[in-house]
């Protein structure tokens, strides 16, 4: 029976080529492996004929389907071939001859499956099986990895870290072989130590000291036994002490570190200073039996074993020589022989980060040699003054140690990464360092801090001390340095720590650090009270941007600490902070002659930049006052200030607890505030106010944007400020945003309902207000910035002005006013979603090609040109926006043949002969009558100056051109 | 396969083929001044197919390359020097046909295309190992 299922298998795999039936087959070949397992059964009676019609199938090749096409995968099918391979022990006689001699051929993917196969096969038929062909598989093995190495070595920092060898193909796959033959068998190791090549290798590195000098066929051979050696090591605790009894002194030795003692051994030198050169093969073969022993220890970490590598020799060979060998790392990081692409500093810093992982896993070296590894490193980056590569290199190791040891949680080495570390670059930070530039300084303690929650910690306080007295130094003694190094440090803060904070590790107190650091910028500004003119200014954006960032991600309570701590310093300071409303109209002369002193403009830019970042249920102080404040600053282009009554307007009221403040902070009084307060015109700030009532003399902030007043151009400040005000409600839903909306649009006519005419600047400015209302900003009223947003407000406020601006199109006053009102068109349109667009193709479409055309005349308005290209684009390419289209073909042909010769913009020109080439989408019959036209438009195109527009344009007339006739082309 | 070449009655049945090059990336592409140079000619020429060998592009037959290219944006011409397979090959004409009429619909209506063919190449085809490498 057995013979003859043996039998029927062998047929029924004969001459089989369908993938599905061999996946079968060699399943039932591993089942009779199994059923069969004795030794003169009939599996083992028949196993040359059974291997004979299985074998022949190696290494598989699919000759017609392409991989992805087959139902059956290579991959897989191969898999099963090789599980059937190494079923039993019986096919050993037949499989590894077969496997070593595909092994040699010139096929990649013979290569490797076979070292697959071989992997396999010898762990599954055993040791005793396999060690009749140790020999041929060592050398065939030692082949493949010769000629799989890759020759050129990368010394760039980012190969610092990264593995050493590529993720797959043969290199990779011999190198697995090789350590699962020393780990299962250490007798094989005895072929890989006894080889004549290590010697060869040790000759070769004895002669030639540099990489470049050394033939590639040698090279090759360093780099080869290097790989052998270091995979040999890690296999096993007794592999890595074998590897480093036989080879370790002789390496030492090669470097020239070791010296005889009395009783005639060698040993490694206590100190020695290296005056010849280095060797670059002895330094590369012990960092690979370095990182070799280092691996080694992580993975009896990672498998929880009881470590005591401690008491290996391997270990102490390595404590014994660790003192010399850091001292040669440090003198090979420290050369300046750049020309063979910085070999030897990079060699040198991987050498020192090795040893310092070594002191990882386990308590292998003793504590001195990690402390002399970071202060090595630390040296290399303070001592240079450029960010050389050698300067890079360093700081790459420092900060991977450093997330090493604490993904590995060593609280001992933690602390001594701390105190050499972390202290020494926040003690540069704090100190104005003659020797290296400020970035540098800023940029290595920044990277350092984030590999652990406490060096942030840390680190913060250092930026904040550095902060502090940096500012000092720059008010007293207007220090111009130091106010640059203000910048630097707050540019540094928001850009590089603070966006990484969230992402990379957990601080437990980072509310506190974050809140004691915003608290002690108030405090500084508290008690600077004179600001050189000339420095101050630089200081405010980047303060700005620290203090939002820093608000932004703080809890609710440290918010609202930071905002009491800001509110009691504008209270010191002469801002017109009213401590209640004015019950008189504020004069207009008063704001003639308001002028912010360099100190008021930081408090008043840091103080709404606060208001700008805190939550909607944070408390804002005396919020009628704040308002007034922000709204009189304003009036005089105060941007932060009207960003930061958007930002009031947007979020008061709506918090959990708004129902709770309401009573005192409601948004109807804010906007009370900001729309009725009036100023009086023609008025001194001392006079008497005559009386309350609304005259003709009383205006507010409505009417400003209207009109010219008292010559003090307010009336953009006024549209601006309106705008983000606007923007607040409009996110947060408010109707009373379309009440703005109509003022701006109002601002849009030429001459307004009182007769008064407006200038074309301020026109322009009501037409960009749109762009205010409805573009994303980054810097306020963002997710990011804790703003309200109703959902689809945008598509709500679409809905809401599109008839308005519809109607107001139609009869416009002039040709200016046209121009303004198609540009507010263009901002709308543009920022909806595509959908909106899409679902109003019929009414969009005349008025986007009628906008197209009447801003082509506009110099200044090539972005809206643009952008409403791109909705137009949007609509013809869209099956929905095709029904219109078929309508207006001929619109926008003519419009779109137009814009193929827009002298303004390249982006406008390709994009409209992109717009073209869908046009060819639309039925046949509509648009073969402008062949011809499109043709000519084209036919210039091809002479563009740019060169995408010409590619774009051969593109277009081919397509055009093949609509006259199907025929193939040329 | 001699009598292959017989039934087949084409003038070079087996012609060597060439690997495509790659194209070249340009160095500065936001350079100011973007004039129709050599490679912009030969990048609109590189994929016409052979007539006699339809599987094949002229490039991949080395009938053209980017050195068979001259020309001058500023005098508006152009002049293309292809090499047929063979040296009398009577494809000649076609051939600097295709070269022509691809040219003017793709290049500027002021510009003049000429197409000649060199009758100077070494011919390859001439040596015995030579064979369809596809």
């Amino acid at each position: 029976m057995g013979d003859m299922l043996v039998y029927g298998t062998c047929e029924a795999i004969d001459g089989e080529k369908d993938p599905q039936c061999l996946m079968i087959a060699f399943h039932i070949i591993e089942l009779l492996a199994q059923l069969f397992p004795d030794p003169s059964g009939p599996v083992a009676s028949n196993a040359a004929d059974l291997f004979d019609v299985m074998g022949c199938y190696f290494p598989l090749h699919f000759t017609h389907e392409k991989d992805e096409e087959a139902c059956v995968k290579r991959d897989t099918l191969s898999r099963a071939l090789m599980l059937a391979f190494s079923s039993t022990p019986l096919f050993e006689p037949f499989s590894i001859p077969l496997l070593l001699e595909k092994l040699s051929s010139s096929l990649e993917l013979a290569k490797v499956d076979s070292l697959k196969y071989l992997h396999d096969c010898a762990l599954k038929y055993g040791a005793n099986r396999m060690v009749k062909h140790y020999k041929g598989l060592w050398s065939s093995l030692k082949e493949t990895i010769y000629s799989s190495i890759e020759t050129h070595l990368s010394f760039a920092p980012e190969s610092l870290t990264g593995p050493g060898a590529p993720d797959e193909g043969v290199q990779k796959e011999a190198l697995n072989l090789l350590q699962s033959l020393v780990m299962q068998d250490a007798s094989f190791l005895s072929f890989v130590v006894g080889d004549i090549d290590i010697d060869i290798v040790f000759d070769t590195i004895s002669s030639y000291c540099h990489f470049k000098e050394m033939l590639e066929e040698s090279k090759r051979k360093v780099l080869a036994i290097s790989e052998i050696l270091s995979v040999s090591a890690k296999a096993s605790a007794s592999s890595c002490n074998k590897i480093f009894e036989i080879v370790f002194f002789r390496i030492l030795k090669a470097l020239g570190i070791l010296e005889k003692n009395s009783e005639g051994d060698y040993i490694p030198q206590e100190d020695s200073t290296f005056s010849g050169r280095l060797n670059q093969g002895g330094l590369f073969l012990c960092i690979g039996l370095l990182t070799a022993s280092k691996d080694h220890t992580l993975s009896s970490k990672e498998h929880s074993m009881v470590s005591s590598c401690g008491h290996e020799m391997w270990c102490s060979m390595v404590n014994r020589s660790a003192f010399s060998l850091i001292q040669m790392f440090s003198s090979a990081a420290a050369s300046f022989d750049e020309d063979d692409g910085g070999a030897d500093a990079y060699l040198g810093v991987k050498g020192l980060l090795t040893l310092g992982m070594l002191h990882g896993g386990s308590s292998l070296l003793s504590r001195s040699i990690f402390d002399k590894v970071l202060i090595t490193l630390t040296s290399i980056i303070t001592a240079e003054c450029g960010k050389t590569l050698a300067w890079k290199l360093a700081l790459k190791a420092l900060v991977y140690i450093g997330s090493f040891i604490d993904r590995y949680h060593e609280t001992e080495k933690t602390l001594t990464y701390m105190n050499i570390v972390v202290d020494k670059f926040v003690m540069l930070a704090c100190s104005d360092h003659v020797g290296m530039p400020y970035s540098l300084i800023l940029e290595a303690a920044s990277d350092i801090c984030l590999t652990g929650p406490k060096h942030v910690h840390k680190i913060i306080q250092g930026f904040e001390e550095a902060l502090c007295a940096n500012w000092s130094d720059s008010c007293v003694r207007g220090n111009s340095r130091s106010i640059e190094n203000c910048v630097l440090l707050l540019d540094c803060f928001s850009n590089k720590l603070l966006p990484r904070l969230n992402g990379v590790v957990e601080i437990d107190d980072l509310e506190d650090i974050l809140l004691q650091f915003a608290v002690s910028i108030w405090n500084k500004i508290e008690t600077c009270r004179v600001f050189s003119c000339t420095h101050g200014k630089e200081l405010i954006d980047p303060t700005m941007m620290a203090m939002r960032q820093v608000v932004a991600i703080s809890s609710v309570e440290t918010q609202n600490t930071i905002i009491q701590k800001a509110y009691s310093v504008v209270l010191s300071s002469t801002l017109p902070l009213m401590e209640s409303i004015p019950s008189k109209p504020v004069a207009l002369e008063a704001l003639k002659h308001f002028d912010l002193s360099i100190r008021d403009e930081l408090i008043l830019s840091l103080f709404a930049s606060t208001i700008i970042a805190a939550s909607p249920t944070t408390d804002i102080p005396n919020v009628k006052s704040v308002v007034h404040l922000f709204l009189v600053t304003l009036l005089r282009g105060h941007l932060p200030a009207a960003q930061a009554l958007g930002s009031i307007v947007n979020k008061l009221g709506s918090g959990s607890r708004g129902t709770k403040i309401s009573s005192t902070s409601s948004l109807e009084e804010a906007y009370k505030i900001i729309f009725h307060t009036t100023f009086e015109v023609g008025k001194s700030l001392y006079s008497d106010g005559s009386g309350e009532s609304s005259s003709g003399s009383e205006i507010n902030l409505t009417k400003f944007c209207f009109g010219d007043y008292d010559g003090m151009n307010l009336q953009n400040h006024a549209i601006t400020g309106l705008a983000w005000i606007g923007k607040g409600l409009l996110m947060r839903g408010d109707e009373r945003a379309c009440d703005i909306a109509l003022v701006l649009l109002d601002c849009l006519k030429t001459t307004d309902s009182s007769g008064q005419v407006l200038q074309s600047s301020s026109m322009r400015c009501a037409a960009d207000a749109f762009r205010i209302l409805m573009c994303d900003s980054d810097i306020c009223l963002s997710r990011k910035f804790h703003a309200v947003i109703r959902p689809l407000y945008k598509q709500w406020f679409f809905s809401k002005t599109f008839p308005i601006l519809e109607s107001s199109i139609v009869k416009p006053d002039t040709p200016l006013s046209r121009i303004m009102l198609y540009l507010a068109f263009t901002h709308v349109v543009s920022n909806v979603p595509t959908v909106v667009i899409l679902d109003n193709a019929k009414k969009l479409y005349p008025l986007t090609l009628e906008g197209l055309s009447i801003l082509i005349h506009d110099p200044l308005g090539k972005d809206a040109v643009y952008s409403l290209l791109l909705v137009l684009s949007g609509l013809l390419t869209d099956k929905k926006g095709q029904e219109s289209s078929i309508d207006n073909a001929h619109i926008i042909v003519n419009c779109l043949v137009k814009l193929t010769s827009y002298p303004h913009a390249m982006l406008v020109r390709e994009t409209a002969i992109q717009c073209l080439v869908a046009m060819i989408d639309l039925p046949h019959r509509r648009v073969y009558p402008f062949r011809i036209q499109v043709l000519q438009a084209i036919a210039k195109a091809l002479d563009d100056p740019k060169r995408r527009v010409r590619e774009e344009a051969v593109r277009c007339r081919q397509a055009w051109e093949s609509i006259a006739s199907r025929s193939t082309r040329l | 396969m001699a009598g292959k070449k017989m039934v087949s009655g084409l003038i070079n049945a087996n012609p060597v083929v060439y690997e495509k090059k790659e194209r070249r990336v340009r160095s500065c592409p936001s350079s100011t001044d973007e004039h129709i140079d050599q490679l912009e000619v030969s990048d609109h020429i590189r994929d016409i197919k052979d007539p006699e060998h339809p599987y094949y592009y002229l490039e991949e037959l080395k009938v053209v390359t980017e050195d068979s290219v001259e020309g001058d944006d500023g005098k508006s011409y152009v002049r293309v020097t292809f090499t047929p397979t063979v040296e009398h090959c009577i494809m000649a004409t076609v051939i600097g046909l295709c070269l022509r009429v691809k040219l003017l619909q793709r290049l500027p209506p002021r510009c003049k295309v000429l197409a000649f063919p060199l009758l100077l190449r070494v011919y390859e085809h001439n040596r015995r190992d030579t064979h369809l490498t596809r």
